[in-house]
């Protein structure tokens, strides 16, 4: 089944990068769509829509957990945290993903001859 | 959170999710406007960044992985709903399925329970019957029953063996109990030491008998059955340590056993021990069942091996005598032949199960073949809704799975209704199953059972909506909708399902019905063989015993036998009576001996052919209906005065001297010291061992005679059949009438086995009225099925052809014509059904060759028979629509053109 979120990125990047933002602090799906456009200037085109499909998946792997909260500007919210799998699975999927960039940047290395 | 939590908890999963994305939106749509957007624009920029809400929210449900669990559910739903809006298909259906898998599920479960479970004993694997034969002793060798163990042989074997764990032999009899109430004959099982060991059954009180009780002269001891403790001393525990009389001996009870336990497949109120007297025993006496547990990892061929090596053991460790030559039996050519116990214990019973599990397969088929008929012309019906979901995007895996959820949802609910069937199937199959059924009392629906209902209902249920399912949900379904309802024509093409369906079950129908035509046949050709008496109803039976310390010379046994007849031939309404050491198909031991001619040579004289031995008084063939061929019978007088006279069947006399007249004046003798014997009488022959059986050759004996037991004093058979011929047999004034003659010679006697001749005979063609009543009813039923298949598939042709005809009665044709044409297309149909069933049944109907008697497995007669009933059937079944066919009014049928 093709999911809309893998049209610009390759698979994981979204559950990655969201991820890395829980791991600074639990934070609702509209205030993480936001940090995340906010943390890559913009650079990465993503529906925001695109974010639930990914925090659906990462609920049922039970890599965060969601909690319904009061928001600091007053609103009912689902507070998304991560758990300690979502942890050690962070950690090693950015190992992986530098190990990747790391392999694909020597190929795009420009100068060998 | 386990999946099955989540499952049960999404509907709370899927709310949260829409909400979240509404306040998504809404914080969005805010912090826009805070930021001097109008509304309206805010809405419209939030949407945009967000992104298709109802494809992100279908996406995020599926993460979860439940589509398939909804989609079914959402099947199921609609197929219920389907089932719902056609109540009256839904039950024909139903019904159909549910009687299908209740006759299955009935049968299956008495299939499981005599067949398929192992035996009620631990291990019961390792349990064997000690089957030999023995095809050089004549007269034996076409026994079933093989040759049984003699008790130097059991003593040979028990202590040289090497693979046996415990073995023993035993023997089933009755013997009468006395000083309770009043008198009684108890059914007894005489087992040796190492029975019970094999067994390994615990006792449910007391101790089992032991080997302090095989010894000769030790001390009398017994074992109770659970029915007999229970019906005689209810339940008493403190019963062990009393005395009963057993044949007018006191024998200590030591031990009850559990309910449900059968020695082998014998149920019994009392156990003795068989307690043999060692040093008086030869090598004869072949009248034991063997039975032995193996070693562990002991295979039949090593224990067979095993048996072999003993046979010249024993033959060296015990005599027949003086001057005889103990490795004669060499010529028998003893060969063991070890079954399991559980075979021995199904013995033939097997065959009749597996054709009536067979059948009775073959009548779900026909149902199920119904079934589908109905669900095709429904499924007609909602083409048009079936081409719409098509058109609105319903892939037609989604349509094709749809409507098998459907078919299997039938299939299931017959299930449930089927079991309930079931269970008073298997009370009804009892009911009418063979007396002798192996196993009658294991029989229940069990968890297999329930299994195998279940497999059976989705099985069927798949089977119906397959056809249905890949004809009209396929790639093709949407051009339904363009041709339109009115207009569809009746194509060629479309009805070809249904009439596969119909051909075969018109074929399935000719297989079961030749089937239960052959049976027919077979008990017609049982009932023209002369068993050897006539008139069964108004035959009598009941078994007397006169035990030794009741009365101890054999004349005055005689003497009192004698007395008993009197007194019940005075009984009004009694023609005759008469006694014998059994009448046919009675089932008891009979005895067997060799027999000499005197003007016939034997080689080395101790080697002749094994003969069945007899003993019946003056008036017992008279009493039994058995005719005399020539000579005269017995009188009181000569039996009295130990005169040397004997008969013979008609067959012995044949072989020995050519015709029954010849044999008469002939002398006979059974071993040399015994004098000749002079042939008086030749009687007709007599189906001893069951109408299917041939009859054996027989030698009868006066009930009194010197040598009876090999030695000269004079004996008696003490346990006699007494035949009464009276119109009133059977009934329960008549048993009183008879009970108070006999006890008016002696009071102690009790009556055993008593039932009419009829009862007997019935009892010994029960297999076969069993298979009778069961193949009749699968055929029954296959016909009745498939005549309404036809019915079905014919009247809704003529439905579809209204128009067609109508056109053709306008244009001037007749009702024959209509009436003729619609008939033609059944039986073509009916036609290609019979022509397939035939070849069917020639290929099937052999497997029950076993079960047929007089009558081949190809008889013409029964397949020309069923053949021309089927198709009478099958145009009795087309012309009902075809007459309403003639009724198109043209003028209707055409209006709509």
């Amino acid at each position: 089944m093709k999911t809309r979120e893998q049209r610009d990125l390759f698979p994981g990047a979204l559950e990655m990068m969201i991820l890395r933002t829980l791991k600074r602090q639990p934070l609702h799906g509209y205030a993480l769509a936001q940090h995340i456009k906010r943390t890559s200037n913009d650079l990465l085109q993503i529906e925001e829509g695109s974010l639930y499909p990914a925090l659906q998946r990462l609920l049922k792997e039970e890599l965060v957990k969601a909690e319904w909260g009061i928001s600091s500007t007053n609103r009912r919210v689902r507070i998304y945290k991560l758990t300690a799998t979502g942890a050690k699975h962070l950690e090693h999927e950015v190992s992986r993903f530098e190990k990747m960039l790391e392999g694909i940047t020597r190929v795009l290395a420009p100068g060998e001859s | 959170m386990s999946w099955l939590k989540q499952l049960f908890s999404r509907k709370q999963l899927y709310e949260d999710l829409a909400e979240e994305i509404r306040e998504h939106i809404e914080e969005k749509v805010e912090e826009l406007v805070a930021g001097g957007m109008s509304r309206k624009e805010a809405e419209a920029a939030a949407r945009r960044a967000f992104g298709n809400v109802m494809l992100t929210e279908e996406d995020s449900r599926n993460m979860w992985g439940w589509r398939s669990v909804e989609d079914l559910l959402a099947d199921v739903r609609y197929g219920l709903r389907a089932l719902r809006h056609n109540p009256m298909f839904t039950a024909v259906a139903l019904l159909t399925i549910a009687i299908g898998i209740g006759a299955n599920a009935a049968v299956f479960s008495v299939v499981n329970s005599v067949l398929l479970k192992p035996l009620n004993y631990p291990n019961a694997e390792e349990l064997v019957s000690l089957h030999q034969i023995a095809p050089g002793a004549p007269g034996l060798a076409d026994f079933e029953s093989g040759l049984h163990l003699s008790p130097s042989m059991y003593f040979t074997y028990a202590e040289h063996n090497r693979t046996f764990q415990s073995l023993g032999v035993w023997d089933a009899g009755t013997l009468s109990v006395t000083g309770l109430a009043e008198p009684e004959q108890v059914r007894t099982v005489e087992v040796s030491d190492g029975v019970l060991q094999a067994l390994e059954v615990p006792p449910a009180v007391g101790r089992w008998l032991s080997e302090a009780e095989q010894v000769p002269r030790g001390p009398q001891r017994v074992m109770l059955s659970y029915g007999y403790w229970q019906r005689r001393f209810g339940g008493d525990r403190s019963i062990v340590g009393r005395n009963i009389k057993v044949d007018g001996r006191p024998r200590e009870i030591v031990g009850v056993m559990p309910k449900g336990f059968r020695l082998v497949d014998t149920d019994f109120d009392v156990m003795v021990p068989l307690a043999f007297e060692r040093r008086n025993l030869i090598l004869a006496g072949f009248g034991y069942e063997g039975l032995a547990r193996l070693k562990p990892g002991v295979s039949i061929a090593e224990a067979n091996a095993d048996l072999t090596r003993m046979l010249p053991v024993w033959m060296d460790s015990w005599t027949n005598g003086p001057g005889t030559n103990p490795h004669f039996y060499e010529t028998w050519k003893i060969t063991p032949m070890i079954r399991p116990l559980k075979r021995e214990i199904v013995g033939n019973v097997s065959e009749v199960l597996w054709v009536v599990m067979g059948t009775i397969g073959l009548v779900m088929l026909v149902a199920c073949a119904n079934v589908t008929n109905l669900f095709l012309v429904r499924i007609e019906s909602r083409q048009q809704e079936l081409a719409v979901r098509a058109a609105l995007g319903a892939g037609w895996g989604r349509m094709v799975r749809g409507l098998l959820v459907e078919s299997v949802m039938l299939g299931l609910m017959g299930g449930v209704v089927g079991a309930a069937f079931a269970y008073s199937g298997v009370r009804l199959l009892l009911a009418i199953g063979p007396a002798n059924l192996p196993r009658l009392s294991e029989i229940s629906l069990d968890a297999r059972t329930l299994g195998f209902t279940v497999v059976l209902a989705v099985f069927s249920g798949l089977l119906l909506g397959l056809i249905p399912a890949l004809k009209y949900a396929g790639p093709r379904a949407s051009l339904a909708l363009r041709s339109g309802g009115r207009a569809a024509s009746a194509s060629r093409e479309r009805h070809r399902a249904r009439n596969v369906l119909v051909v075969g079950q018109v074929a399935m129908a000719l297989v079961l019905l030749v089937s239960a035509g052959l049976m027919i046949r077979t008990f017609e050709a049982l009932r023209t063989v002369s068993p050897g008496f006539t008139d069964a109803r108004h035959l009598q039976l009941t078994r007397i015993s006169i035990p030794e310390v009741m009365v101890a010379e054999p004349e005055r046994v005689l003497r009192i036998q004698e007395e008993i007849l009197k007194k019940l031939a005075a009984i009004p309404g009694v023609k005759s009576a008469g006694l014998g050491s059994e009448m046919p198909m009675e089932g008891f031991d009979s005895a067997w001996d060799c027999i000499f001619a005197q003007d016939k040579i034997y080689p080395d004289n101790v080697m002749a052919p094994l003969r069945l031995y007899k003993n019946i008084s003056p008036g017992f063939l008279d009493t039994a209906g058995t005719r005399l061929i020539a000579g005269r019978e017995f009188t009181w007088g000569e039996v009295y005065g130990l005169r040397p006279v004997v008969m013979i069947s008609e067959n012995l006399a044949r072989e020995i001297w050519g015709t029954p007249s010849e044999a008469l004046g002939k002398q006979l003798r059974e071993f040399s010291s015994m004098p000749w014997h002079e042939v008086i009488g030749v009687i007709q022959d007599v189906r001893e061992r069951g109408v299917q059986d041939p009859a054996p050759e027989i030698v009868y004996w006066p009930p009194m005679m010197e040598y009876l037991f090999g030695e000269k004093t004079a004996q008696t058979l003490r346990t006699e059949t007494f035949v009464i011929r009276s119109e009133r047999a059977g009934t329960e004034t008549f048993l009183n009438e008879v009970r108070q003659a006999v006890w008016s010679v002696n009071s102690n006697l009790p009556l055993a086995s008593v039932r009419t001749m009829q009862g007997v005979y019935d009892k010994s063609v029960a297999r076969t009225s069993f298979t009778l009543v069961m193949l009749g009813i699968a055929g029954v039923m296959a016909l009745l099925l498939g005549m309404i298949g036809i019915y079905g598939v014919i009247s809704y042709t003529v439905s579809q052809r209204k128009r067609e005809i109508g056109i053709r009665l306008a244009l001037g044709a007749q009702g024959g014509d209509v009436v003729k044409m619609v008939l033609s297309q059944g039986t073509k149909m009916t036609l290609a059904g019979v022509a397939i069933g035939i070849g069917a049944a020639l290929g099937l109907t052999p497997l029950m060759r076993s079960l047929l008697f007089g009558v081949t497995a190809q008889d013409p007669r029964t397949f020309a028979a069923v053949a021309v009933l089927l198709i009478l059937v099958a145009l009795l079944a087309c012309y009902i629509p075809a007459r309403r066919a003639t009724r198109v009014d043209p003028l209707v049928a055409l209006r709509y053109e």
